[in-house]
């Protein structure tokens, strides 16, 4: 619990913002400044905040009722007819119930098409395991053509949707149901490919995406009590992975974690250790849901459950630089 | 290019389209010869009689080719429409080639989509119709279904969102050819009341005989006068038309004819 209270400590004072709400409200943004901008969502345009886009131009966003499928086929249609389509529902519906339009049509057919799906992760809360998309990273992620990012705050997400309405190809974008602290500076940009160290450190690499980023600022000043310096990064660009930065990371720091909403099988955890395996073997720790579903809960109970919380990282930190070639496992 | 009415031209057009068919199956080793003859009427139709190809102060029109197997017919098509040498239909299927086995937009310019898996196309036409009525560009969006490809959920899904978007611009055309890999449709799973079931999700419904030039471009005028209404010509084929021993049989689905088969086929598209 101390772990808790210093974090309180530390957040306290610190504003927060919603990655989907600043995704609703720069998409009402953009569709001001960009007429080929359309938006279309499956009957959750509340909860994915489309609706503030809806009520300033009705004519350019088309509800396709409870039909995952058919609102990423419909986009992409959009898109070959020259629009700017934002397709948005829950995580898990996109990735998951409309994978193989996306994969089919979308991915292969190289379309200018952006998907921001909504409630990433175990933080859905008491939804239950049913909405906790828990592998929506993975399913995007092996998808060539696709690029894949995970906002860490309200910045990086309005910096992410401006650039996304910029780029001419597939994007998806995770957003959450949570509120996050607000890391970056407001005039934050966003740059394909490009990871940011967002605390230096030279003992070990924490690397985080979406709300785990805080939780490694986190576990970095809690380490900083022990004498370990943390390096913290944020790998919002799933895909391209900045795998320059994530060599550089192993190379200075020697050991790696890796935090996520998600199973540890085919997002972050996996991207980083791809990536370190190939180009610089070093330990990594990857955190994240194992092998199984989620369930219902309050957002801390879930985390604490899984391992998620800032406390776990300090300890992962620990076994990895255990890991470090010399020394002997404990 | 001009559009052509004379219905003995076009006869004489689909047989060409079914020798290269045919043609192209053979020397390719595999392919869809079955719905890709059973299509072809439709897309001869459509493409040389009136689909629309933006020559002039004219709009261009859309086509999807939801059943991405018959694509040696769509390739077919392009060619004798002078989009690429006739020659090249040779290379269906081979490495490198922009013919590839299924239409891929990344390698054959005058495919809008890649289309091969089976049901996307509905909602992916939806979606030009709506860029069109946006652009104001009076463009209309034509998509080719197969029978058994509207058991797939997908297609009901676009078939109500194109109703309830009133996409009268928006015309399908379903090959009711009534086979499909694993045997005939009423068989596998039962489509009918087929007609009833479009009438009853909002579209208008036009059914023709789907050789036939006339019937089928009348069938598609008729369809475009009610500017609120989706349409769907439902256009009742024979699998594998215009070769004997391909016609309504389910076993050239998908398989390439023997040497023997081929000579029997391609004196039967020339004599006729």
């Amino acid at each position: 619990m101390a772990g808790k209270a210093n974090r309180d400590a530390q957040t306290a004072g610190v504003p927060k913002e919603s990655t989907r709400v600043e995704y609703g409200k720069t998409l009402a943004e953009l569709g001001g400044e960009n007429p080929d901008i359309v938006v279309l969502d499956a009957d959750l345009s509340g909860s994915t905040q489309t609706s503030r886009f809806a009520r300033l131009y009705p004519e350019r966003f088309f509800n396709v009722g409870i039909a995952e499928q058919d609102l990423m086929g419909t986009a992409a249609g959009l898109a070959v007819g020259g629009k700017i389509p934002f397709a948005s529902t829950f995580a898990i519906f996109a990735a998951g119930r409309a994978w193989e339009q996306i994969r089919q049509t979308i991915a292969y057919g190289h379309l200018n098409v952006k998907i921001v799906a909504s409630h990433g992760g175990l933080t859905v809360g008491e939804d239950g395991g049913s909405h906790q998309a828990l592998e929506d990273l993975a399913l995007m992620r092996v998808l060539p053509n696709m690029v894949v990012l995970v906002p860490a705050d309200g910045p990086e997400t309005r910096a992410m949707v401006r650039w996304a309405a910029a780029y001419d190809g597939p994007v998806y974008i995770r957003t959450s149901r949570l509120p996050f602290p607000v890391l970056h500076p407001p005039d934050h940009q966003f740059h394909l490919g490009q990871g940011t160290i967002v605390r230096e450190g030279t003992d070990v690499t924490l690397a985080g995406i979406g709300l785990m980023v805080h939780h490694c600022l986190e576990a970095a000043r809690q380490l900083e009590a022990q004498g370990i310096s943390a390096r913290v990064l944020n790998l919002s660009c799933l895909k391209p992975l900045d795998w320059e930065l994530v060599v550089d990371s192993a190379r200075r720091t020697g050991a790696l974690v890796t935090v996520e909403e998600h199973l540890v099988t085919g997002g972050l955890g996996s991207a980083v250790s791809e990536v370190v395996t190939d180009m610089y073997p070093v330990p990594v720790e990857r955190l994240g849901v194992k092998d199984v579903f989620g369930q219902s809960g309050r957002p801390e109970e879930l985390l604490q459950h899984y391992g998620l919380t800032p406390g776990d990282i300090v300890r992962a930190a620990q076994r990895v630089m255990q890991r470090r070639p010399g020394r002997p496992f404990s | 290019m001009e559009l052509i009415a004379d219905p003995e031209r076009l006869r004489g057009l689909s047989r060409q389209v079914r020798r290269d068919i045919v043609e192209m199956i053979y020397r390719a080793g595999s392919g869809h010869v079955g719905g890709s003859l059973s299509a072809t009427d439709l897309l001869v139709t459509l493409f040389f009689a009136h689909l629309r190809h933006g020559n002039g102060r004219e709009p261009r029109d859309y086509f999807v080719l939801s059943k991405g197997h018959a694509a040696p017919a769509l390739y077919a098509v392009l060619a004798r429409l002078g989009h690429f040498p006739p020659e090249e239909l040779l290379s269906l299927r081979r490495f490198g080639s922009p013919l590839q086995g299924h239409p891929d937009s990344g390698w054959l310019a005058g495919v809008e989509v890649p289309t091969g898996s089976l049901g996307q196309g509905l909602s992916v036409a939806n979606g030009l119709a709506l860029a069109a009525r946006l652009n104001g560009t009076g463009q209309r969006v034509y998509v080719l279904l197969g029978d058994g490809e509207v058991q797939e959920g997908q297609i009901w899904e676009a078939a109500m969102t194109a109703a309830h978007y009133r996409l009268g611009h928006l015309t399908a055309l379903l090959d009711r050819n009534r086979l499909q890999i694993d045997g005939r449709t009423r068989e596998v799973m039962r489509l009918e009341p087929l007609a009833e079931k479009w009438r009853a999700f909002g579209w208008q419904v036009v059914e023709v005989d789907g050789h036939d030039p006339a019937a089928i471009l009348a069938g598609l005028r008729e369809l475009e006068h009610d500017a609120g209404t989706p349409g769907i010509l439902i256009a009742h084929t024979v699998k594998g038309k215009g070769v004997s021993i391909f016609e309504d049989q389910v076993k050239f689905h998908g398989v390439a004819p023997t040497t023997e088969e081929y000579e029997q086929a391609m004196k039967e598209l020339t004599g006729g």
